[in-house]
């Protein structure tokens, strides 16, 4: 039983970053109707600010106060996200997919070699924020407790989406663009910001992913692209453009995810490939998307 | 892409000149110069394949490296289980497997196009490359499988002539034939029925449906003929590289091929040709001048879709192009 | 003989019924009219018809075999093809690639890898043929993209001629083209549907154009058919009368 809750946990630990970076690659498509292939790269390098900021600190100042810089990491990635939209990505929205998918290859590229000069080839690490918080005890299992905190991070990223994309003015807007964007120009909207504000955001929940998980997990050079194809697969599975389907997505991924690693350590991948597949066999949209 | 083949006589003045100039390469360069320049032939071949799908079926692929790498590896693993080192061999080998492979990947990727397409494929890459980890006991893992150098037609290295000059001759004229070959086969696929029908995909894929043109099959197809190309490339490669390795499974080679095809130019036939020779050259320069080349490549190819989005030989037809009008961007 | 019978044909979008349970046929050699406002559900109807939408009930004969599931490609297998209202061709291939590319499919040569499209003199002659049909010879080597917009209306129609169907729709093969060129275009397409007597039902806003080149009309509204007859017939029926001839007299 203990044993389950702890599997429980993981597969939402998962889910929750998942749920970050896949809803920001969605909430951007949504909006925008394009899928920057270095959406990745924003989580790394979420992920590495983090560290990097820690490390700088980590011997002067107390833990406690340590945690209060894992944000800048997400800060940073939005303000890496509002530096590129306009740069990078407002030239090619006339042009045709192929060179919107070329152009953020490139930058994918960038990117990766960017992480690489700015913090060498080691993976950076701010482990003492996760030993910080000690662990629970579960029955006969012990669980970290800063993975409950990731966790809670998720949910409440989660709620906030949803508070901020239903329940806000900004939120109509956004909902306004997404789903009509020549009749929100009419209407007076400022696309052009609505697009940059939309990317931002993406971006700032994507490093938040990077942030967040750095303390348990690192950060490592990789990470990007790996995050990038398990976000696709999340999308897949929940429909690109839905927030909802990204979170749906994320659960499910997280699950099959652990059940995979406990039963079939060798396939997990493959399984969780093998569940994109069946979705996009059986509704290409997937379960929220919009066909 | 124009609105008919090169007429013969206009392609002949500067084909048989080139062709001489590739055939004497040997004796006017020095021996590194011309292996160098092989290693441009071979990804030469890969471009042809991958420009199939995107500038000729509108696919963008993001996971070619998948191929290449099949190729490669199904020669190393021929050279260890089965200790066979003909490069005949070699390249049926590489042929078959990266046939098989973009079949399978191929039939699940053409289910979609665009954005899920590039994804999927790159996925597909990511996979394999993995995989290359995880089976270390067949793969030889991160590092990887060496590859003596073959025997062709028979005729193995003899013991006193040195490897490199064995490459800058003999495996340079064996690739320059096959290059010129696959050269020649993939020219006359697109300028075939089967090739008009790619295009009309690629320019309107709902009309293509109702002209009878089953988009789905055919894109399939393309797709095993590119893979094929690829992997053909990667089984030539292994020999000039001396060992095979998971960093040609690795997306980031997959975003080489893409660049060079871009960098050639995707609209024309001979772009990608150009542009892998040309890579080959920037690509070694890069390398010796930073580590962070990836960077410079990526800067290179932003710059690329933004300023020359038709490539070195889309910059040379509008040159010299005059009275033909120049194929959209 | 009745060469097209839909029974209790429906697509509905939501709560809209775009087709409202239409029995409607065509028999061959006939040269008929779709009219009908814009939301009647005319081009819903060939949209279904021909394959680009799958029906929500109801069942399509053609040829007393039912096609109501057949994919597109069964479709123009069997003998069906379309133009559209909204240009599709290919922008990048010349004229005579358009219509060979239709022969070429035909003739099931599109499988073939290892020949040369240009070189298929048959195909090409065939080709030259149907583009003089239509006037287009002299374009012949210009780029789909490069042509007027009549020119491209007529090519969008050659493509789908091309497919030599038994059932041919036009869908609106005078829209977006200017009241000159109406006639000569509309001249045209009559000229070689009725030279090849080719079964044609041709969707359409200006009832002058209508009136004068077709002896058959359907008038659709909110999914249904409303009236079919001759043009006296339509003309003097109320109902359509009220409905659309009062908008729509020039399109």
């Amino acid at each position: 039983m203990d044993i389950l809750i702890v599997h429980v946990l993981t597969a939402l630990l998962y889910a929750s970053v998942l749920f970050l970076i896949a809803g920001g690659l969605s909430l951007i498509y949504g909006v925008m109707r394009i899928v920057n292939l270095a959406h990745g790269m924003l989580y790394a390098f979420g992920a590495y600010v983090s560290a990097w900021v820690v490390g700088l600190l980590v011997a002067r100042w107390p833990v406690a106060l340590l945690f209060a810089l894992l944000p800048l990491g997400a800060l940073a990635a939005a303000g890496l996200g509002a530096l590129l939209e306009p740069t990078l990505l407002r030239p090619f929205y006339r042009r045709a997919e192929e060179y919107q998918l070329l152009v953020t290859f490139g930058l994918l590229l960038i990117l990766a070699d960017l992480l690489r000069l700015l913090w060498g080839p080691y993976p950076l690490s701010a482990s003492q924020l996760y030993e910080a918080m000690g662990s629970l005890t579960i029955g006969e299992a012990i669980y970290p407790n800063y993975n409950l905190v990731v966790i809670a991070v998720g949910a409440l990223a989660a709620l906030g989406m949803w508070a901020f994309v239903y329940k806000t003015q900004f939120g109509v807007i956004l909902r306004a663009t997404s789903q009509n964007m020549r009749m929100a120009q009419a209407l007076g909207i400022n696309v052009n910001r609505v697009y940059v504000q939309a990317f931002t955001l993406g971006c700032f929940m994507a490093g938040l992913g990077g942030a967040v998980i750095m303390p348990s997990q690192g950060a490592v050079l990789d990470m990007g692209v790996d995050a990038l194809i398990m976000a696709f697969v999340v999308v897949v599975i929940g429909g690109l453009g839905s927030l909802e389907g990204a979170l749906v997505g994320a659960l499910l991924v997280g699950v099959v995810r652990e059940l995979g690693i406990t039963f079939f350590p060798e396939i997990e991948l493959a399984v969780l490939y093998l569940m994109a597949a069946v979705v996009l066999l059986i509704r290409p949209a997937g379960l929220f998307g919009r066909p | 892409m124009s609105a008919w083949p090169l007429p013969p006589a206009r392609a002949l003045r500067w084909i048989v000149p080139g062709l001489v100039i590739l055939a004497v390469l040997p004796w006017v360069l020095e021996p590194y110069q011309t292996t160098l320049f092989s290693y441009g032939l071979v990804m030469a071949i890969a471009a042809l394949g991958f420009n199939l799908l995107l500038g000729y079926t509108g696919l963008l692929s993001f996971g070619h490296s998948a191929y290449f790498g099949v190729g490669a590896y199904a020669v190393a693993l021929i050279v260890k289980y089965f200790k066979i080192t003909s490069l005949e061999v070699f390249v049926v080998g590489g042929i078959v497997a990266s046939a098989v492979v973009s079949a399978l990947f191929g039939f699940v990727c053409v289910r979609y196009t665009r954005i899920f397409f590039g994804i999927l494929t790159m996925a597909l890459s990511q996979v394999l490359w993995s995989l290359a980890f995880k089976f270390f006991w067949i793969t030889g893992g991160s590092d990887g499988l060496r590859v003596p150098t073959p025997s062709l037609m028979g005729v193995s290295l003899p013991p006193r002539e040195d490897k490199m000059t064995f490459l800058a001759h003999r495996y340079y004229y064996y690739v320059l034939v096959i290059f010129v070959l696959a050269t020649a086969v993939m020219w006359v696929i697109v300028h075939s029925p089967f090739g008009k029908a790619l295009q009309a995909i690629r320019d309107n894929e709902t009309r293509a449906e109702f002209v009878g043109v089953q988009v789905r099959h055919y894109r399939w197809v393309a797709f095993v003929v590119s893979g094929t190309y690829t992997g053909l490339a990667g089984a030539l490669w292994v020999p000039l590289n001396g060992l095979t390795t998971p960093d040609i499974l690795h997306w980031t080679f997959s975003g080489e091929i893409v660049f060079f095809t871009v960098l050639g130019g995707f609209g024309t036939f001979a772009g990608p040709i150009v542009g892998a020779i040309v890579f080959n050259y920037l690509k070694t320069f890069a390398v010796g001048y930073t580590v962070y080349w990836q960077m410079f490549l990526g800067v290179v190819l932003v710059s690329l879709v933004l300023a020359l989005p038709t490539g070195i030989m889309g910059m040379v037809a509008r040159l010299f192009g005059g009275r033909r009008k120049a194929p959209a961007a | 003989m009745s060469l097209l019978q839909t029974t209790q044909l429906a697509k509905s979008f939501g709560d809209t019924h775009a087709v409202d349970r239409v029995d409607f046929s065509v028999r061959e050699g006939e040269v008929l009219a779709l009219i009908g406002s814009n939301g009647a559900g005319k081009t819903t109807l060939v949209n279904v018809i021909s394959g680009l939408l799958e029906p929500d009930s109801g069942t399509i004969r053609f040829l007393e075999r039912d096609i109501t599931a057949a994919s597109i490609h069964e479709k123009i297998a069997a003998g069906i093809a379309r133009s559209f209202q909204l240009v599709n061709l290919f922008d990048k291939l010349s004229a005579m690639d358009n219509v060979a590319l239709s022969i070429f499919a035909r003739q099931g040569k599109t499988r073939r890898l290892f020949a040369l499209a240009d070189a298929d003199a048959e195909v090409r002659g065939e080709a030259s043929n149907i583009l003089e049909q239509f006037g287009l010879l002299p374009k012949a080597g210009v780029l789909a993209g490069g042509l007027s917009q009549g020119e491209r209306k007529l090519l969008d129609v050659a493509v789908a001629y091309a497919l030599k169907p038994r059932l041919l729709f036009l869908d609106e093969p005078t829209s977006g083209v200017s009241t000159r060129e109406k006639a000569p275009i509309m001249d045209i397409i009559s000229q070689v549907v009725r030279s090849e007597r080719i079964t044609a039902v041709i969707i359409e806003h200006d009832m002058d154009v209508v009136f004068t080149y077709c002896p058959r009309i359907v008038a659709m509204h909110q999914g249904a058919i409303l009236a079919d007859g001759t043009p006296d017939e339509i003309r003097n029926n109320e109902q359509v009368t009220a409905n659309m001839l009062g908008t729509d007299r020039h399109a």
